[in-house]
């Protein structure tokens, strides 16, 4: 029987997110991204991970930046509003802080990667990616002949990350997690992971998670850790919570152009501030409130009746 | 900002130029940035009945109430006909079901192939570029794609050093003989004018020069032999109703200021 998981973030971390992981995060691409989490790693001095992800809006490059990363492993690390990721560029041109192996994927092939783990498949073939220099640059893709149709096809290998962390709206205390709104590739991260650490906007009653079993995002079995983080999110948006706080990714952008900048940036939003309620402090009860959400847009009651 | 109907910026016609390429009732995939209020304007004016897909998971006929600084702000659930995951968004270019799809880029050639990856060795490379989101899957899938990207001498190669995201290789029928489903780029959207891409040879040749340009400006920002349609012209300038809406989608000018 499935015992509860409720527990601190920093326990979650320290238990779940061990030095050379590989931590896939930032699976719904711009929205529900764990920076709360990502900052609480930050907070420990996690080393050697491997970061997994499809597009990173500004966390993975904190987490480089702040040199926890030996590698990354996904589509494309930034700042969808403001531009390139500083700390992704110093790290890979001039291994400041530390050199950052890449291995490029795009969204289909590292959605592609995730699904076949989900399957127990070893790898998927795809078209994309033919004729690019991907198949220099990653090794791990296989450029094939489909037997079927000999036609050319790219075999991209499984990744089962070692644990996934999914910002939510809402858990019961044994992981059972809702999620909606933008989810982009965040199914098949969570069921293809090790573990899951599920960090939850709110806590809810087991009943009323199980009310709407389909809503339900991965079986708890995979799920480690239940974290009760309100605006773990923030600054990204996550649907029905808080919107996007545009304006804290633009600062960044300008604030992390060198490694001195950064270097204040992480002290003042991150190691001064001990913890995410710490963080939220500094951003201020009014950007909270400005952050949430000006009228509300209900689904309609679902009758699972037997 | 007090914006005159009289006066654009360079990137409120290449929003408007990039509108023109989607047609009505075209499946999009609507990418970043750009694209973004490309495709509300195409809505409302000339595409209607276009229907927008955005690589998050969305699936939506009408435009977004507010403007997007990304395809996951919440705004862009409200009306949405599907809210998935990226692997059916990517499913649907798999399965040859997008017309058009917009790609930009930090460096280009002249067969459209772009590189987002890495400037210089990719191995020890002079710059890292971000990456290449959903842009390859795009490019090898879509049944054709427009380029949107500014327009200076440098980024305009005679051959990209990676190909993130492929165009017409070397030419010709490149993409058929290496097994890419999709057509391949048709235009080439840049701050200084429009190129279109040869159908035959698959190389981009000058539409179409932006007022206040010439052939010789794009010329000098171009690091290929340019090549020139025999009917090159000024670029259509922007109606005032075009640009009226460009202005309400993004009042602030944040993506096209």
């Amino acid at each position: 029987m499935t015992a509860p998981k409720l527990t601190s973030m920093s326990d979650a971390i320290a238990r779940f997110v061990p030095a050379g992981a590989s931590v896939c995060m930032g699976t719904a691409l711009e929205a529900a991204i764990p920076f709360a989490a990502g900052h609480e790693i930050i907070r420990q001095r996690v080393g050697d991970l491997t970061l997994i992800g499809p597009i990173s809006d500004m966390l993975f490059d904190q987490l480089i930046g702040a040199g926890c990363v030996a590698r990354f492993i996904g589509a494309w690390v930034g700042n969808v509003s403001s531009g390139l990721g500083h700390n992704y560029r110093r790290a890979a041109e001039k291994g400041i802080p530390r050199p950052i192996a890449v291995e490029d994927h795009s969204n289909f092939t590292i959605a592609l990667a995730l699904l076949a783990a989900t399957l127990g498949a070893p790898y998927i073939p795809t078209r994309s990616l033919l004729g690019t220099s991907f198949l220099d640059s990653n090794p791990r893709f296989t450029r094939a002949t489909d037997p079927y149709s000999n036609d050319p096809v790219v075999l991209v290998p499984a990744i089962a990350p070692d644990v996934t962390i999914l910002q939510v709206q809402r858990a019961d205390v044994f992981g059972r997690c809702h999620l909606w709104g933008t989810v982009g590739i965040s199914r098949e991260a969570a069921f293809a992971a090790r573990r899951v650490i599920v960090v939850a906007e709110e806590i809810w009653p087991t009943g009323r998670i199980l009310a709407d079993p389909n809503l339900i995002l991965v079986p708890d079995i995979k799920v480690a850790a239940v974290v009760h983080e309100p605006f773990g999110a923030l600054p990204s948006p996550l649907q029905g919570c808080y919107g996007r706080h545009h304006d804290f990714f633009a600062r960044y952008h300008e604030a992390s152009r060198t490694p001195e900048g950064f270097a204040r940036w992480l002290d003042e939003w991150v190691l001064g501030v001990g913890d995410w309620k710490g963080f939220l402090d500094r951003l201020g009860p009014d950007t909270l409130k400005r952050l949430m959400p000006s009228r509300h847009l209900l689904s309609e009651p679902l009758d699972y009746g037997a | 900002m007090a914006r005159s109907t009289m006066d654009y910026t360079a990137r409120e016609l290449m929003v408007i130029a990039a509108a023109r390429e989607i047609h009505d009732g075209d499946v999009v995939f609507v990418g970043m940035r750009l694209p973004l209020l490309a495709f509300s304007l195409a809505k409302r004016t000339h595409a209607p009945t276009a229907l927008g897909l955005f690589e998050n998971g969305i699936v939506r006929e009408t435009p977004s109430p507010e403007m997007l600084f990304t395809m996951s702000d919440p705004p862009n659930l409200a009306g949405a006909t599907w809210s998935t995951g990226t692997a059916n968004m990517m499913g649907m270019l798999a399965q040859g079901l997008v017309d058009v799809g917009f790609i930009g880029g930090a460096e280009v050639d002249r067969f459209g192939n772009l590189n987002t990856s890495y400037v210089g060795d990719w191995r020890a490379p002079t710059v890292k570029l971000p990456g290449s989101g959903g842009a390859p899957d795009i490019a090898c899938y879509a049944k054709r794609f427009v380029i949107v990207m500014p327009q200076e001498r440098h980024r305009f190669v005679e051959r990209v050093s990676y190909v993130t995201s492929v165009g017409h290789g070397d030419g010709g029928d490149w993409r058929t003989r290496n097994g890419l489903p999709g057509g391949g780029p048709v235009a080439l959207i840049t701050t200084l004018g429009v190129f279109r891409f040869d159908a035959m040879a698959g190389e981009a040749c000058l539409a179409s020069y932006h007022s206040g340009q010439s052939v010789d400006v794009v010329r000098a920002q171009t690091g290929w032999h340019l090549r020139v349609a025999p009917d090159v012209a000024e670029t259509p300038t922007p109606s005032a109703h075009e640009l009226a809406i460009v202005r309400e989608c993004d009042p602030q000018g944040f993506w096209s200021g």
